[in-house]
């Protein structure tokens, strides 16, 4: 009994909770999108639906849920229906190994807030992310149609590059944390006391960098601007299907906010966590109080990166493909590597001693 | 009176409508006495209010009293640069005038592009700038009159250069002198049917390229339209009453740009 | 919106950007060819909007065919009406009063400062800078105001009459123009502070699109985009006319000719032409605001070139008289028909992305080409 509730009924739960919320996430995103867009350009945004707006997620699925669904004549059914679920499914099961909180103690039992803790946390989520550029390329494949499909493969070669450099540029971490475990990572700076960034800025820089181009956003959405030539793979998706790709987007935008959060911001834990005398902002005496405390700090470090994202899209013009990749493999992936080597030094010689 | 006033500073709107007019009948009868005496005509309309207007005499800067009032004539003009081409295409030069403080120089089509080269590589006025090409249709004489304006960035002047050539011959294109030429030719080619020799891409530029018909020669109605191409290409009929080929009109009021 | 001949073949392939496309600025199509990502050729394909506006020039009579130019530049109408109003008025040997050549510099400033915002606009949401096109059209929308006030129309406004102006300035003319003026430049430096400096936007434009002075003007292109390139040419220090010559401002040049040096040279004219406004409008003259001329114009027999400093270029007027109250050949020669020719020599070797930043910077009207 024990055991079902410990492996099968807790982890259900969780899973169902942190998908939920998950959805949830991703619909205020469209919204906040607009929002912030609108305040950034001197108007208000979507104001009608709902006070100040707040139901326009829930208005805008209801219209793509009833949009007509166009499969064209020419595409391949099946490989056109599942290439967005290819997408999303990975940008939502990537958050299987990230920590939203600490531990804590519920009716003799000590749950975690985090689905699992796989000790190859980060390997895990490197890899299922790489799934979803497949996801891309089958859409543009599968929409048999020329421009699609050069838009899917130009998009898949911007992500494929700039994951060569986000992989470097978190193996400084790695190094210092000493395992690729997300909670030993938070863990690590709980116990230093220092966040990763102020010892790894550069690949922190990198990172975020290279998460942006991961996700198409701007400045380095080319493949998918409007005002380009070639329009980007999902021109001949419509309704619920294009629907899926926009949630990929935004699911694969948190999942690097909370990436970038864990690793070089310390995940859960608070400003100063080392320093005793903040301890009462801990609301120890609620039961659930660390878990809360915790993931109420995590959440407010993804929505400040995810106003980042959004900051950067409507503020600077879009970088031209040639320039992209250009950055992608001739900055980014030195600056990486001249990261390793500077931090694999520091720690031989100076920690491991 | 303010009224009158206001009449006076406002533009002529109404009276030149969709009435047939003749160029040669004013509103008011009897024009020609009083041109000369320019400033009674203010007093009756003061006194009186009559609905006509008085029109004071359209005379462009001619205040002494002769009958008929003369405007700006095309006086000739002699400058170095008309020297120069005399000297060097003396049987190529008409005339050289200038006309309300514009310089022209007219001359024969057959060596154009030699007469244009020689106004953009001379000295004496180089005129490094073709700042437009254009036609003329005069088809009394059957002729189409080619203005080219040249403007000089070292002068700061700018210069006409005119040639006639008939409506079935073809001239020398410029586009060699000058590659403005190239889009501007075509465009006469386009409205006028001007055909240009040695054009490097002689064809339609504004109008589609099956279009029959060159819109801006004077025996084409205003109306036209090549209803066999909208017929064929839009797929409509588009109940134009002037077929290509055909400037009748039957309303008798319609004013044609010939008539 | 694209076809293409053949996907994979190795030599070249053939798009047509247009003619309904986000970027063209209008119903513009470009047929380019391309060697994988390089442009080898690019063929404008225009006409989309021909309406025929020199033919009835010779069907209306001078008057009547002032609004009907007021469409062909639509985003510059004013300059458009300046342009013609003037060259009749030289015809027929009348000048403006004082006050009226006041307001008509003031005006045409105004529409000026209005064009170019315009041209920020789109060229920046063309390059994915979005935000800019929100804050250009704000500041717009101010100069609209003063329009309609004016004259009623925000766009094509039919400011200006056949020896002078009709409508006399309106009550708070000056209050308004003048707060606007005050402002202008701190906004002119905050577009600056999101583009000039940027890493992004300078990778976009710099050496693209690279014209020389000399080829510049072997095509005939005029205005911003010839003073990009380094030749100092501006028709109202050159030839001035209306009042130019009364007031004190510069002109911008560019150095390499690029679409980097154009942004540049187009920024500086706003703050130049808010300079003129702010001139202009402390010194405004009392008087009547038309010549005194006949209601029905018949100029002498004969024609007149004149050409004025449009937004976009040098907007010449070729009006050939008959004696009669209609022209005999009314001929525009519109500053953008003449530049979109150098596209073709702007773009060739470039990637197809910079097509778009080249035909941004050109700074067409698809309204005046086609006329």
């Amino acid at each position: 009994m024990d055991f079902a509730i410990d492996n099968i009924i807790i982890p259900l739960i969780k899973i169902g909770i942190v998908f939920g919320a998950l959805s949830g996430v991703v619909a205020l995103m469209t919204l906040a999108e607009r929002k912030v867009a609108a305040f950034i350009q001197v108007r208000l945004g979507p104001m009608r639906v709902g006070p100040h707006g707040i139901l326009q997620p829930i208005a805008d699925g209801i219209k793509l849920m009833l949009k007509e669904d166009i499969l064209p004549a020419k595409a391949d059914p099946w490989i056109f229906t599942l290439a967005p679920i290819i997408a999303l499914v990975p940008a939502f099961i990537v958050f299987a190994v990230i920590p939203f909180g600490p531990s804590f103690e519920l009716w003799g039992k000590t749950i975690a807030l985090r689905i699992t803790d796989l000790n190859i946390g980060v390997l895990y989520v490197l890899s299922i992310s790489s799934i979803g550029i497949l996801g891309i390329i089958l859409g543009g494949w599968a929409s048999n149609s020329k421009y699609p499909l050069m838009g899917a493969l130009r998009s898949a070669a911007q992500m494929v590059s700039y994951e060569v450099a986000l992989g470097f540029s978190i193996m400084g971490v790695l190094m210092i944390a000493g395992s690729l475990s997300l909670v030993d990572i938070v863990n690590k700076q709980k116990e230093f006391g220092w966040w990763f960034v102020f010892m790894q800025p550069l690949g922190f820089i990198l990172f975020f960098v290279c998460g942006i181009a991961e996700t198409n956003r701007a400045p380095f959405d080319l493949p998918e601007a409007e005002s380009e030539l070639v329009a980007g793979f999902h021109t001949e998706y419509s309704g619920f299907r294009f629907s899926l790709y926009f949630l990929a987007e935004y699911a694969n935008m948190i999942a690097v906010s909370a990436m970038a959060v864990t690793l070089f911001f310390g995940g859960w834990l608070r400003p100063f966590s080392n320093v005793a005398a903040l301890d009462f902002l801990d609301l120890n005496f609620l039961a659930l109080g660390p878990a809360l405390t915790g993931l109420f700090w995590f959440c407010l470090k993804v929505i400040i990166f995810l106003y980042c994202y959004l900051w950067f899209r409507w503020t600077w013009p879009r970088y031209r493909y040639d320039q992209l990749m250009k950055i992608g493999w001739q900055w980014l992936l030195p600056l990486a590597i001249a990261n390793l080597i500077v931090t694999a030094f520091v720690v031989l010689y100076f920690v491991k001693e | 009176m303010a009224d009158e006033k206001e009449n006076q500073n406002t533009e002529k709107p109404a009276d030149s409508g969709p009435q047939p007019q003749t160029p040669a009948s004013p509103p008011t009868p009897p024009p020609p006495p009083k041109p000369a005496t320019p400033p009674p005509p203010k007093p009756p309309a003061a006194a009186g209010g009559t609905p006509p207007p008085p029109k004071p005499p359209a005379a462009p800067g001619a205040h002494p009293p002769p009958p008929k009032p003369k405007g700006p004539a095309p006086e000739p003009w002699s400058h170095p640069i008309v020297d120069a081409i005399k000297e060097k295409f003396g049987n190529q030069f008409v005339k050289a005038y200038s006309f309300i403080g514009q310089n022209n120089i007219e001359v024969k089509k057959a060596l154009i592009a030699e007469i244009l080269t020689f106004m953009r590589d001379n000295s004496i006025l180089p005129c490094n700038y073709l700042a437009d090409e254009t036609a003329v249709h005069w088809p009394k004489d059957e002729e189409f009159e080619m203005v080219y304006i040249l403007y000089s960035f070292e002068k700061n002047e700018y210069v006409r250069v005119k040639t006639r050539l008939k409506e079935w011959e073809s001239i020398e294109s410029v586009a060699s002198v000058w590659t403005t030429a190239d889009w501007l030719e075509r465009e006469v080619y386009d409205m006028f049917g001007v055909r240009y020799a040695n054009h490097p891409n002689l064809k339609r530029i504004l109008l589609p390229e099956d279009w029959v018909g060159f819109p801006l020669r004077k025996d084409y109605n205003i109306r036209l339209q090549d209803v066999e191409w909208v017929r064929k290409h839009l797929g409509i009929d588009s109940g134009q009453k002037y077929y290509v080929g055909e400037a009748r009109h039957e309303d008798p009021n319609y004013i044609t740009p010939t008539d | 919106m694209a076809e293409a001949e053949t996907l994979f073949d190795a030599s070249e392939l053939t798009v047509s950007m247009g003619p309904q496309h986000p970027s063209t600025h209008g119903v513009l199509q470009v047929k380019l060819k391309l060697d994988g990502e390089r442009v080898l050729d690019a063929e404008c394909v225009i006409g989309y909007l021909h309406r025929g506006v020199e033919k009835l020039g010779e069907a209306q009579t001078y008057g009547q065919f002032v609004p009907t130019l007021d469409r062909m530049d639509y985003i510059a109408a004013v300059s458009n009406c300046l342009g013609y109003c003037e060259t009749i008025e030289k015809l027929i040997g009348v000048t403006a009063p004082p006050r009226a050549q006041y307001i008509r510099v003031i005006m045409t400033e105004l529409n000026r400062i209005t064009s170019h915002l315009l041209w920020l606009g789109t060229h920046a949401i063309d390059l994915g800078a979005i935000t800019t096109f929100l804050y250009c059209f704000r500041e717009r929308e101010e100069i609209l105001k003063i329009f309609e006030n004016y004259c009623g129309a925000r766009l094509t406004t039919h400011m200006f009459r056949i020896g002078g102006t009709q409508y006399e300035l309106y009550e708070g003319f000056k209050e308004q123009v003048r707060t606007f003026i005050q402002d202008f430049p701190k906004k002119v430096d905050e577009y600056e502070t999101l583009l000039t400096e940027n890493r992004i936007w300078l990778d976009r434009t710099k050496n693209v699109g690279i014209i020389s002075g000399k080829d510049a003007i072997d095509l005939g292109l005029t205005g911003p985009s010839l003073r990009g390139s380094g030749v100092q040419w501006d028709l109202r220090k050159a030839k001035p006319y209306c009042v130019y010559s009364e007031f004190d401002f510069d002109i911008p040049i560019g150095e390499v000719g690029d679409t980097y040096d154009r942004y540049l040279v187009r920024m500086e004219e706003m703050r130049q032409s808010a300079r003129i406004v702010a001139q202009a409008i402390e010194k405004i003259p009392d008087g009547p605001i038309m010549a005194k001329m006949s209601k029905i114009i018949k100029p002498p027999v004969g024609d007149i070139y004149h050409s004025i400093e449009s937004p976009k270029g040098e907007l010449g007027y070729y009006i050939v008289s008959d004696g009669s109250t209609m022209a005999y050949r009314a001929r525009v020669r519109p500053p953008s028909f003449v530049n979109l020719q150098s596209l073709k020599k702007m773009v060739a070797g470039h990637m197809v992305a910079d097509v778009v930043a080249v035909i941004g910077t050109l700074d067409i009207v698809l309204g005046e080409i086609d006329r």
